[in-house]
C-alpha cells in the first residue's frame, strides 16, 4: 500500500489542558442552552450533557442538554466568551 | 465517432459513478454526451453540475475519496484553474482519471490545439498519456482506470487528446464489449475510503520532521516503479479486447533508423505518413512516439535511439528562458548513457496545421546538421 | 486517398455533410476521417470541412491542401475564399447554384445543382437559412463514384437527428436534376 496522507489518530486522546492560561467557566444560571458556545468552539472542547442537577435560569431550561467544557482538551481561547450572547461564560485565569 | 465521443463511450464503459465538470471548448462534447446518457437512463451515475474546474476536481476528489469511481474533463485555462486541486487529488493517492483536450493558452486567445495546458500539469503527480487516435482515446480510459487503481501505485491518470484534430475529428472506432469492460475494471475497492464508523484525518498538517518527504518520496517512488506494472497491463489489454495499444512508447521504424523524431499525440499521424513518404525514397528515418509521459519513458528512448545520427523533439508547447520541456526531459534520459545529436523543433502552437512539408523540413534539417532551425512554419517579422 | 474539401456558412451543414460522405465511405468497408476547421462559429460565417477516404487506415492528420474534389455550399463564397485553391488537376467541383457564370467550369469537371429551392421544397431549414448539406451529396453522388447514391441515403439516416425522409428525398431529386459540364 502507498504511504498515504490519513490519520487514524485522535487528538482526542490527547491532554492539552495545560496549554491554557485561562479557563471558560459557564454560568448556568445565565446559560438558556442555545448551544452556541459548543458550535463555535474549534477544538470541539463543548459536550452537550442532560444533567437536572445543573443550575438554570428557570425549571424551562433544565431538561435541556446543557454545554459542558472538556478541560481536558480546552486550550482556552476564549472564542466561546465573545460568543456566548447571554455573558454566561467567563475566562477565569488558572491557578499557578 | 470523434475522439470526445469516443471518450465518454470509454467513460461509459468504465463504469463511472461520478460525473463533475465545467464547459470549455473544446472539452465541452465529453460531459455534454456523458450529460446526455445520465438523463436517458444509458449511464448509472451522478452528474454534478459544479461553477468552476477548481470545483469540479474538488468534487471528484472528494467522491472518490468515499471509493467510487469518479471523471471529469477539461481543457486549457480551466485546466490551468484546477492546478492546486491537481495535486490535492494525486497527494491523496486517488486513483482519478481525467481527460484533457489540449488546447493553447492565451493571451493571445485561442481555442486552437497545443500541449502546453497539460505539460503545466506534468509535476502534479497525475501519470499523463497521449492519445494519437480516437481507438486510443477511448481505450486509454479503461487501461487509465485499471493503472490507476492498482493497489500499489493508487495515483490518477491525466487522458490527452489533442484539440479539434482527436476531439471534433470523426473516424472509425470500435466500442469495447461492454460485459469485458466490467470484468476487466470490476468494482473499485478503494481500502482507504472514507468510513464512518472509522473516523480518520484527510491531508491534515504534518510537521518538517512528520512523514511529509517520505509520503513525497513514496509517490514518486510508486511513479517510477509504476512502469512494468503498466506495460504489463497494455499487453493484458491487448489481448482481452484485440487492441493495438503501443508500450509507453511507440516505435514506428525504427529498426534501421539513422534520423528520428519524437513527437506526442495526434500529430505523430501525419509524422507517420511523412515517413512512409521519405522511406520509398530511400531515406532511413523514423519515429518514437511517447504515449506515456509520466512515468518518463526515458529506457525506452535511452533503447530506441542507440545508433541514430541525429535526434530530432518534436514539442507541441513552450517553456520560455529554456529548449522544450520534452527536449530536458529526454536530454536527462540520454545524459551520459547515449550520446546522439539533438535538435529541438517547436510546431502547431495555437492550432497552427502540422504538415507532412512540416515534418519533411524537420528532416533535412536533422540530416544536414547545419541550418539550425526550432521554429517550424512560422512567420519572421 | 480520396479527399474532399467542403466550403459552406454557419449553418447549412457543411461540418456535417463531412461526416455523412464518410459515414457513406465507412458503410462500404472504407477507412475515413472527417473533421471540420472549427472557426468561432457562427450563422453565416465561412466554415471550411474535410472527408478523407482510403483503403487503409488513413495516418494524414494535417488540413487537405490538394483536394481530389471541393463541395461548395454557397456560391457566394466564391467571391471570398478561394474555393478550388489546390484542386487537382483532374479534380471535380460540386456547387450549389447554376455553372453558367463559374469561371472554372471550363478547367474542372463541374456537377452543379440549385440546392437551395430543393432544400426548401423538402423542408429543410427556411427561406432565410436553408440547410442544404444533404441536398448537395445528391449531386455529389451524380458526378463521382466515389461512394453510392444509396450509401449517401443509408448514412444520411444514420447521421441527421430529424427529417430522415424529407433529406433522403432531396438528396434523390438533387441526384436527378444534377447538371454536368
Amino acid at each position: 500500500m502507498p504511504f498515504l496522507p490519513i490519520t487514524y489518530a485522535s487528538t482526542s486522546t490527547k491532554i492539552l489542558s495545560s496549554w491554557r492560561t485561562s479557563k471558560p467557566v459557564i454560568d448556568y444560571t445565565k446559560c438558556t442552552r442555545c448551544a452556541i458556545c459548543w458550535k463555535f468552539c474549534p477544538d470541539v472542547a463543548i459536550d452537550l450533557v442532560v444533567d437536572s442537577r445543573l443550575k438554570s435560569p428557570n425549571e424551562k431550561f433544565s431538561s435541556l442538554e446543557a454545554p459542558s467544557i472538556d478541560y481536558d482538551h480546552c486550550k482556552g481561547c476564549g472564542i466561546c466568551e465573545t460568543e456566548c450572547p447571554f455573558g454566561a461564560i467567563e475566562m477565569v485565569r488558572e491557578e499557578e | 465517432m470523434t475522439g470526445n465521443e469516443a471518450v465518454a463511450a470509454g467513460v461509459k464503459l468504465s463504469n463511472v459513478k461520478v460525473i463533475a465538470a465545467y464547459p470549455i471548448t473544446p472539452q465541452t462534447t465529453i460531459v455534454e454526451k456523458l450529460a446526455e446518457m445520465v438523463a436517458n437512463g444509458e449511464l448509472n451515475s451522478k452528474f454534478i453540475e459544479v461553477e468552476s474546474e477548481h470545483s469540479a476536481m474538488s468534487a471528484v476528489t472528494a467522491s472518490e475519496m468515499t471509493g467510487v469511481r469518479s471523471f471529469t474533463a477539461s481543457s486549457s485555462h480551466g485546466l490551468l484553474y484546477m492546478h492546486e486541486a491537481l495535486h490535492w487529488a494525486a497527494g491523496m493517492r486517488l486513483p482519478l482519471v481525467m481527460t484533457v483536450v489540449n488546447r493553447a493558452i492565451g493571451p493571445p486567445w485561442s481555442i486552437w490545439g497545443e500541449h502546453t495546458d497539460s505539460f503545466n500539469q506534468k509535476d502534479t503527480g497525475w501519470l499523463q498519456m497521449y492519445c494519437e487516435t480516437n481507438q486510443e482515446a477511448m481505450d486509454s480510459i479503461l487501461l487509465g482506470y485499471k493503472i490507476a487503481e492498482n493497489n500499489k501505485l493508487l495515483l490518477p491518470v491525466m487522458n490527452m487528446l489533442d484539440a479539434f484534430t482527436l476531439s471534433h475529428t470523426s473516424e472509425p472506432v470500435e466500442v469495447r464489449s461492454h460485459s469485458t469492460a466490467a470484468d476487466y475494471l470490476g468494482e473499485l475497492e478503494l481500502e482507504s475510503k472514507m468510513d464512518f464508523n472509522n473516523p480518520a484525518g484527510y491531508g491534515s498538517i504534518v510537521p518538517p520532521d512528520g512523514p511529509f518527504m517520505e509520503m513525497k518520496k513514496d509517490m514518486r517512488d510508486s511513479m517510477y516503479n509504476a512502469t512494468n506494472a503498466i506495460k504489463k497491463e497494455i499487453t493484458t489489454f491487448n489481448d482481452l479486447f484485440n487492441a493495438e495499444l503501443p508500450g509507453l512508447t511507440e516505435n514506428f521504424m525504427m529498426e534501421d533508423a539513422d534520423y528520428a523524431l519524437i513527437t506526442l499525440g495526434a500529430i505523430s499521424s501525419t509524422a507517420k505518413y511523412t515517413i512512409r513518404k521519405l522511406r520509398e525514397r530511400g531515406q532511413k528515418v523514423g519515429l518514437i512516439r511517447l504515449y506515456f509521459y509520466r512515468p518518463f519513458p526515458g529506457e525506452e528512448i535511452v533503447k530506441a535511439v542507440k545508433g541514430l545520427k541525429g535526434l530530432g523533439v518534436v514539442e507541441r508547447n513552450l517553456s520560455f528562458g529554456q529548449r522544450g520541456p520534452t527536449f530536458e526531459d529526454v536530454a536527462t534520459a540520454l545524459y551520459g548513457r547515449v550520446d546522439v545529436p539533438m535538435r529541438n523543433y517547436v510546431v502547431g502552437l495555437g492550432g497552427r496545421d502540422v504538415r507532412v512539408k512540416d515534418y519533411e523540413l524537420m528532416f533535412e534539417n536533422l540530416v544536414e546538421g547545419n541550418n539550425e532551425i526550432e521554429w517550424v512554419n512560422v512567420e519572421a517579422r | 486517398m480520396y479527399e474532399i474539401r467542403f466550403h459552406g456558412r454557419g449553418g447549412q451543414g457543411a461540418v456535417t455533410a463531412s461526416k455523412i460522405l464518410a459515414t457513406a465511405a465507412f458503410l462500404e468497408s472504407k477507412w475515413v476521417t472527417s473533421f471540420p476547421f472549427f472557426g468561432t462559429e457562427r450563422r453565416g460565417a465561412p466554415v471550411t470541412a474535410f472527408t478523407r477516404v482510403d483503403d487503409q487506415r488513413i495516418e494524414l492528420r494535417s488540413q487537405i491542401y490538394e483536394p481530389d474534389a471541393v463541395i461548395i455550399l454557397d456560391k457566394s463564397l466564391m467571391n471570398g475564399v478561394n474555393v478550388t485553391e489546390g484542386l487537382k488537376n483532374d479534380g471535380i467541383i460540386v456547387v450549389n447554384g447554376k455553372r453558367g457564370n463559374l469561371k472554372e467550369a471550363g478547367k474542372y469537371r463541374v456537377a452543379s445543382v440549385d440546392a437551395t429551392s430543393i432544400a426548401l421544397r423538402n423542408g429543410l431549414g427556411d427561406p432565410s437559412h436553408p440547410i442544404v448539406n444533404t441536398a448537395i451529396l445528391g449531386a455529389f453522388a451524380k458526378i463521382s463514384n466515389l461512394v453510392s447514391l444509396q450509401s449517401i441515403k443509408n448514412a444520411t439516416s444514420d447521421t441527421v437527428p430529424s427529417r430522415k425522409k424529407e433529406n433522403v428525398n432531396a438528396i434523390q431529386e438533387a441526384f436527378e436534376e444534377t447538371e454536368l459540364n
